[in-house]
């Protein structure tokens, strides 16, 4: 009480003496209230719950497993017909000096396959090649290439980064340069069923958004495989880049190095057991770095190729899920905990019941 | 005196003794400035035995005269003589640390401090070299520009704000003499920053003080002048400042005025001022009363004139201008640990590229000439390759590609995130409305930015307890008088008709009431001259003479009235004053000469002779006093120690005895006590102890061990007049929030000054100690005992120990299970404890008891019993305390902590947060210190793991690409990772998620040990942390990359998947851990990802990138949305599944306190029936 008459003194005498006092609560300091910095905004507070874990698992179940279902059908609709060819178009004599037979320019590489249709394929079918073990995700091999140049004209010398294919002996920039243009990839394909040519439709191949506005119309072929390294195919000069759709597919470079590329489109449809006749140009050395080449004609699903992985994965996934929660579910019946009881807490738990 | 503060502190304070060593004034500047960073007033090791070493070089450097090497000359109103060297600085001040043409270099020097930041500057120079270019060059720099560029425009604008200060600071103007002009001399407006030393300026009422300037005239004839300290130290009160004689009697104007000042070099001691003054041939010597600082405000005097003799940086509080050390928090250096473990991590998977590397180059050794994606040979008739170098050069290249490519794995933003959230953590910590103290009007402060999270890991607090657990608001409670104790009925407040003084036709009345004891009034008034009433009579004029207090008079409302406010630097003084009046024993008025007292309605004027300064040697104070009836008498009052040992015991023996068990009686209340004594002096003792004390008073240097020697000889012999008892209220709130703390499992020590009685009973009151403990005391005066002592406590501990095993079998946590112990022990006893072999005894015995009381600690000791838990343990240390007394232990603690109270602001100036009231520190530890802990824990730990989820998809991806190290992921997007796409929700949940609500913290306050037993940031939760990231990095890389397999993906498409697969992951892994969701969680969280498409989406929609329009396309098939599902689900299964069975089935306190926060409701019934605590004890009788 003394206290608090002294302090009604100081109030009622403050503010007089010599002229300014100390006036009570003058600008006080006190934080302003407000939700946010109190830290008191609305929130939710989510805890997990035997019941929320248990619906959950279930949950993601039933979402997954139809799914992967519905993915393995799709993967099984698609009719794939896969050719591996590259040991088979070497002349027997000469298998034991494959790279020979490649490098020799005077031989004729032509080769016959002949394909089995196993089941009906509609139209589109993809016709695509396959090369495993080629690495065109290494980083020396994707770095070298000029986006620049490839677009416009005005940029052809901008040869940088194209590394070790940039100008010609003389000094004069290759159009396109760089590495993965040079090897650019030159087995041709032309199928045949029975006597019929089946026309193998090469447009719109590529991504159009490539060709509009990654290789320039007005940039033309440029001293283009003429050193005395040839890597692959050659360009037709005559040809903007724009229109070169084999190099505009070869040019995205692949993700993994077993990968596919598009090769063009077989617009009719084949019925099981067809025989196709392939007339291959075994151009491509994939043999001194024992790449191995495949002729691939599919179809394709929504999903894309052929592929289980997706729908194992899914069911794989649901399946663990719904096995989680039936586990669950069976702990939570065996030892259930009152959630919230803090006779729980650990300070609470009676020193015996350890 | 061994109270927590100088009880008799009077104007001006010295120096609390321990904490004094004012170094021997040096000769090498460079030296000197070399220590201005560091707080001078602290002693860098603790020194159990107080003051001798203090002493010893306060006498060394009293035995030196002010050489003309070692001081300045000020010449009085003649600055360009005094300036004519250029040697003083002028008075413009700089606090800015950087100017324009300085910034760049300086900050930037001043950020590469960092470690952290000189490896990721390597990095990006390491990437500068054509051979190793991962990254482009923009690409590669920008993480560390951005952090860099964060930070320096943040200092930037820090010291932006300095300088603005500055400017306006130095604009201010002050009146200073002009030269003879035409006019004659005059006062007129200079701009601050113009004053120079040797000026002569004239402050007005109310100005703030421009340079430190020795007083020379005031508008008081006796030369006091009143000042403010508080922005200087803190302290509200008003203290005297004088000039001296010799310069009141020359005219204001300086007319004829010739003299100079020598005074010491800058120092930034501001309660030290060595110098003397020459005027007219005469020597004056200037003491620390004749100097008022810059900073200081003018108050209740008219007018001062001084001359400037320090200006600008060189004036005392521009020294004393540092910030707090710098202290790294235990969270950080462990984080340091995984950060060296990643390390590792990091260089074994360059390691194993590397190698993978070497075998597949050699493997390969014949293809590489010609193969189409390696090619080395630049044509067939060449002999030169390209780009490379051999096997062994092609290897290290690739490991130091690597490094440069996995540099992410240390995270770089973690720093900057981490100065953000603690940024964050201090603003809702400054804002906190509970943390706000109405008394004072002061918010939190965080003054340390980069502990915040060692406030809940705290194990041991180190508590003052004046001012800290108590008010530090001193009420006279009793006396004993003459060996009567006068404790007894107290009457209500007197009426008007006593304790005030008129003055003709005023009433002068004394601001604050004391309640009086009715017995001893009678005595008082009439008593006569019988030897009783006589005594008491002394009694209260020794109480009112005996001080250093002002009496100010405030006009009330009333004309007629005034009231009388006593302000003064020692709150007990002052409370004894205000009891003196209310026993009609008014100081009405104070000079530097002499004092009028209103003795029982007679005005009377006493002159003072002499006054002792309180010093912390003797503990007593003493003023000599000519009373009107010419006798000259002795007053002495002080601690019943000190007293007891100069008072004259042949004499009154039993009232000596009476007055020593009223002194128990009044200690074991928790009052404070001083005892006062008085003698006579006769002519002969008055003569003789006059000239030793001018001697002494004018010596230049050594005055103060020369004033006590003085003082030491005339206080002897003295009558005992009787004792006060000086009640210091708790603070409110104080035994709760020892209560909490110790639930806590905190475990509190008092560390305090008073003695062992009073120390005692605070402890009983504010609950630290209870009936059912045993006691353990320790005073012991020699080391032996000591021994013996201490080795009993531990046998004692032991046999309790023993006794609570015997009777539970079991080993349990809860106190209520075992006997509690505390521990009570001595300053003397630590004497021969600290810093001995002593110690580990000690520490075995103070952790074994719950609590813990040191009473008579010398600061430095407090230090010395931090350091004592600090060195030999791994716990975390908390000192809090208000005065200047606490500041070493404050220092030594990991986390200190100061009450910005009634005694000045050393301390909150050397702490790490200071606060209002001890109840706080619930709050504080309790909820932010918890809140801070858990946050900052986890963000570290996902941190850790965020940027460990990236580096170990590129790892996979770099064994697909034969180890040349290529990145699918576009670099502009592996740059922006940490720093843009993942960076801001950790920062928002840092700041904002809340895993409990701050009444469910304060309800259970054992929850705060989920901190202190470091359960949410270990090496087993990293390592559990790393093992879900490698299995989340699988699901990341392999579900596309299986689902691509033999496609015609490009590298493109697949890096955008995958930067957007790990940074969707990332964000859900911080999702499902995030405990509260506000809109500000959301929006961040949900707007990261957005951003990082938006971001991915602008990317390919440059044409010159290789990856153009990838996302356009990728986006437009179904596989995408079901790849990232899938990735989604199957990386956070194992996650959520462990998080499920844990939390359900292996609960943590924290996650049953969630439910219980949650469904609470639904199990209040049960939850009352459990006791929360066990622990309760009767509230002991205490007033």
């Amino acid at each position: 009480m003394m206290n608090n008459l002294g302090a009604s003194a100081a109030g009622s005498s403050s503010g007089s003496g010599s002229g300014e006092g100390s006036a009570p609560r003058r600008n006080s300091k006190r934080p302003k209230y407000s939700k946010f910095t109190q830290q008191e905004l609305p929130a939710c507070k989510p805890i997990l719950t035997p019941q929320w874990v248990i619906s959950v698992f279930t949950l993601v179940g039933i979402i997954f497993v139809p799914i992967g279902v519905i993915s393995l059908m799709a993967s099984h609709d698609v009719v794939e017909i896969v050719d591996w060819y590259d040991s088979a178009c070497i002349p027997q004599n000469m298998t034991n000096d494959k790279v020979a037979y490649m490098q020799n320019a005077a031989t004729d590489k032509t080769c016959t396959r002949t394909l089995k249709v196993l089941k009906n394929m509609d139209q589109p079918i993809y016709v695509y090649y396959q090369l495993d073990n080629f690495y065109q995700n290494h980083r020396r091999y994707v770095k070298s290439r000029n986006d620049a140049q490839l677009r416009s004209a005005d940029e052809a010398s901008e040869t940088s980064g194209c590394d070790p294919e940039k100008t010609t002996a003389d000094g004069s920039p290759i159009v396109p340069c760089g590495l993965i243009a040079w090897s650019l990839f030159n087995d041709t394909y032309s199928f045949k069923q029975g006597n019929e040519n089946v026309m193998v439709n090469k447009k719109g191949i590529s991504w159009k958004s490539d060709r509009d506005h990654k290789f320039g119309k007005d940039v033309y072929p440029k001293n283009f495989q003429n050193g005395s390294l040839i890597g692959g195919a050659k360009l037709d000069p005559n040809k903007s880049l724009s229109e070169q759709e084999d190099l505009i597919v070869w040019m995205r470079t692949a993700a993994l190095p077993t990968f596919r590329k598009l090769y063009g489109k077989i617009e009719v449809d084949l019925k099981a057991n067809d025989s196709i006749t392939v007339t291959l140009k075994n151009n491509y050395n994939t043999y001194s770095f024992n790449g191995k080449k495949k002729l691939v004609l599919s179809t394709t699903s929504w999903l894309g190729g052929k592929n289980d992985f997706l729908g194992i994965a899914y069911l794989t996934v649901g399946g663990s899920c719904f096995f989680l929660a039936a586990a669950f579910t069976v702990v939570y019946l065996v030892k259930p905990r009152k959630l919230g009881d803090p006779s729980y807490l650990s300070w609470n738990r009676s020193p015996l019941g350890y | 005196m061994a109270q927590d503060r100088p009880l008799l502190d009077p104007s001006p304070r010295p120096p609390p003794a321990p904490l004094l060593p004012e170094p021997p004034i040096r000769l090498d500047p460079a030296a000197r400035s070399a220590r201005v960073d560091r707080i001078s007033f602290v002693a860098d090791t603790p020194v159990p035995r107080r003051g001798s070493r203090a002493d010893s070089d306060r006498l060394a450097a009293s035995q030196r005269e002010l050489s003309d090497d070692d001081a300045r000359l000020v010449y009085i109103n003649d600055p360009s003589r005094t300036n004519e060297r250029f040697e003083f600085a002028g008075n413009s001040i700089r606090t800015g640390k950087y100017s324009v043409l300085t910034f760049l270099p300086r900050n930037l020097f001043e950020q590469f401090h960092r470690v952290a930041y000189i490896y990721f500057l390597v990095i990006a120079v390491l990437n500068q070299l054509p051979q190793l270019a991962v990254f482009g060059r923009g690409a590669s720099v920008l993480p560390l520009a951005f952090v860099l560029l964060v930070t320096a425009v943040k200092d930037a604008y820090e010291d932006w704000r300095r300088h603005r200060s500055d400017r306006i600071e130095n604009g201010r103007t002050a009146s200073v003499l002009a030269g003879a002009g035409a006019g004659g001399r005059q006062f007129q407006p200079v701009r601050w920053k113009d004053i120079r030393v040797g000026e002569i300026i004239r402050i007005a009422a109310n100005e703030s003080i421009p340079c430190d300037m020795v007083l020379l005239f005031t508008s008081d004839p006796t030369g006091v002048a009143y000042v403010q300290t508080i922005n200087l130290d803190g302290e509200s009160n008003l203290k005297t400042r004088y000039a001296k004689q010799e310069t009141l009697s020359k005219s204001v104007d300086m007319e004829g005025f010739t003299g100079f000042i020598r005074c010491e070099r800058p120092n930034r001691n501001i309660y030290g001022f060595h110098a003397n003054m020459e005027i007219d041939g005469r020597k004056v010597s200037l003491g620390p009363p004749n100097i008022v600082l810059r900073g200081c405000e003018i108050k209740n005097t008219a007018w001062a004139v001084g001359v400037a003799v320090y200006a600008g940086t060189e004036t005392k509080v521009m020294l004393n201008s540092s910030g707090a050390p710098s202290k790294r928090s235990r969270l950080e250096t462990h984080m340091n640990r995984e950060t060296l473990l990643l390390s590792g991590l990091l260089i074994t998977l360059c390691l194993v590229v590397c190698v993978l590397a070497g075998v597949w180059l050699r493997n390969h050794k014949d293809e590489l000439d010609y193969s189409p994606y390696f090619r080395k040979r630049a044509s067939p008739d060449d002999d030169s390759s390209y780009n490379y170098y051999g096997i062994g050069m092609q290897i290290f290249f690739t490991l130091l590609m690597s490094v440069i490519v996995f540099q992410i794995m240390i995270p770089i933003s973690l720093y900057i995130s981490m100065e953000l959230v603690r940024l964050g953590q201090a603003y809702f910590m400054i804002r906190d409305a509970s943390l706000y103290d109405e008394a004072s009007n002061s918010r939190f402060q965080c003054r340390a930015l980069n502990i915040n999270e060692d406030l809940g890991q705290i194990k041991y607090v180190f508590s003052d307890k004046t001012g800290t657990l108590t008010e530090n608001k001193m009420e006279f409670q009793c006396a004993s008088i003459n060996g009567v104790d006068y404790s007894g009925g107290k009457a209500s407040l007197p009426g008007d008709g006593e304790a005030y003084s008129v003055v003709g036709d005023q009433f002068w009345r004394p601001k604050l009431l004391v309640k009086t004891d009715p017995q001893l009034v009678r005595l008082l008034r009439s008593g006569g001259e019988r030897g009783e009433g006589m005594r008491a009579r002394e009694f209260f004029l020794a109480l009112a003479a005996c001080n250093t207090i002002v009496p100010l008079t405030v006009e009330t409302p009333d004309p007629k009235r005034k009231l009388i406010d006593y302000q003064g630097e020692s709150p007990d003084e002052v409370a004894l004053v205000y009891a003196a009046a209310a026993y009609g024993f008014v100081l009405v008025e104070r000079t530097s000469g002499h004092i009028v007292i209103d003795v029982l309605g007679e005005r009377l004027r006493f002159d003072v002779l002499g006054l002792h300064e309180f010093d912390s040697d003797r503990k007593r104070m003493s003023v000599i006093i000519g009373c009107p009836d010419k006798t000259v008498k002795l007053f002495v009052k002080g601690a019943d120690n000190s007293m007891f040992g100069v008072i004259e015991r042949s004499i009154n023996l039993d009232i000596i005895q009476a007055t020593e068990t009223h002194l128990h009686a009044y200690s074991s209340l928790g009052l404070r006590t001083l005892v006062i004594g008085m003698r006579e002096l006769s002519r002969a003792e008055f003569d003789d102890w006059q000239s030793a004390y001018e001697k002494a008073s004018t010596t230049l240097f050594g005055r103060g061990g020369l004033l006590r020697a003085v003082a030491a000889n005339v206080e002897c012999n003295l009558h005992i007049l009787g004792a006060s008892g000086i009640e210091d209220k708790l603070q409110q709130g104080v035994p709760e929030a020892i209560e909490s703390l110790r639930q806590a499992g905190i475990k509190v020590w008092v560390l305090t000054g008073d003695k062992q009685e009073t120390a005692i009973s605070i402890g009983y009151s504010c609950k630290l100690l209870t009936s059912e403990m045993t006691q353990i005391v320790i005073n012991s005066h020699s080391k032996d005992y000591c021994r013996k002592s201490l080795e009993d406590a531990i046998a004692m501990t032991d046999r309790l120990a023993a006794m609570s095993l015997g009777a539970q079998n079991t080993i349990t946590g809860t106190e209520s299970q075992r006997v509690p112990i505390a521990l009570i022990i001595d300053g003397t006893s630590l004497v021969y404890i600290l810093e001995t072999e002593l110690e580990e005894e000690l520490f075995k015995v103070a952790t074994a008891c719950d609590v813990v009381l040191c009473c008579r600690v010398a600061p430095l000791q407090k230090a010395g019993i931090v350091a004592l838990i600090k060195n030999r343990t791994d716990d975390m240390t908390l000192a809090i305390g208000d005065g200047a007394n606490d500041v070493s232990m404050i220092q030594m603690a990991d986390v200190g902590v100061g009450i910005s109270g009634q005694e000045g602001r050393q301390a909150v100036m050397a702490s790490d947060f200071a606060m209002g009231q001890f109840r706080f520190l619930v709050t504080l530890l309790l909820v932010h210190g918890h809140w801070n802990y858990q946050r900052m824990a986890y963000m570290i730990l996902y941190n850790f793991y965020r940027n460990a989820v990236f580096v170990f998809m590129l790892f996979w991806y770099v064994l697909y690409t034969a180890f040349s190290l290529t990145t699918a992921i576009t670099e502009w997007s592996s740059v922006l990772y940490s720093v843009i796409y993942t960076a801001l929700p950790t920062i928002v949940v840092g700041i904002l998620d809340k895993d409990l609500s701050r009444k469910t913290l304060l309800k259970y306050p054992q929850l705060y040990g989920s901190g202190q037993r470091e359960e949410r940031y270990n090496l087993k939760l990293f390592i559990l942390t790393m093992m879900d990231t490698v299995w989340q990095s699988l699901a990341i890389f392999f579900i596309p990359f299986l689902a691509y397999r033999h496609s015609t993906i490009d590298g493109s498409s697949l890096g955008d998947i995958w930067t957007l697969a790990v940074v969707i992951l990332v964000n859900i892994h911080l999702a499902l851990d995030v405990f509260r969701w506000n809109w500000i969680t959301h929006a961040s969280m949900w707007g990261c990802i957005v951003a990082t498409a938006i971001c991915v989406i602008i990317i390919d929609s440059i044409p010159v990138l290789p990856g153009y329009w990838s996302i356009y396309h990728v986006m437009g098939t179904g596989l995408f949305w079901l790849l990232l599902l899938g990735i989604t689900v199957a990386g956070m299964v194992p996650r959520f599944a462990m998080k499920a069975f844990t939390e359900y089935f292996m609960p943590s306190d924290i996650q049953i306190a969630r439910e219980l926060e949650k469904f609470g409701n639904l199990n209040e019934a049960t939850a009352s029936e459990i006791p929360m605590s066990t622990f309760s004890q009767p509230q002991q009788g205490f007033i």
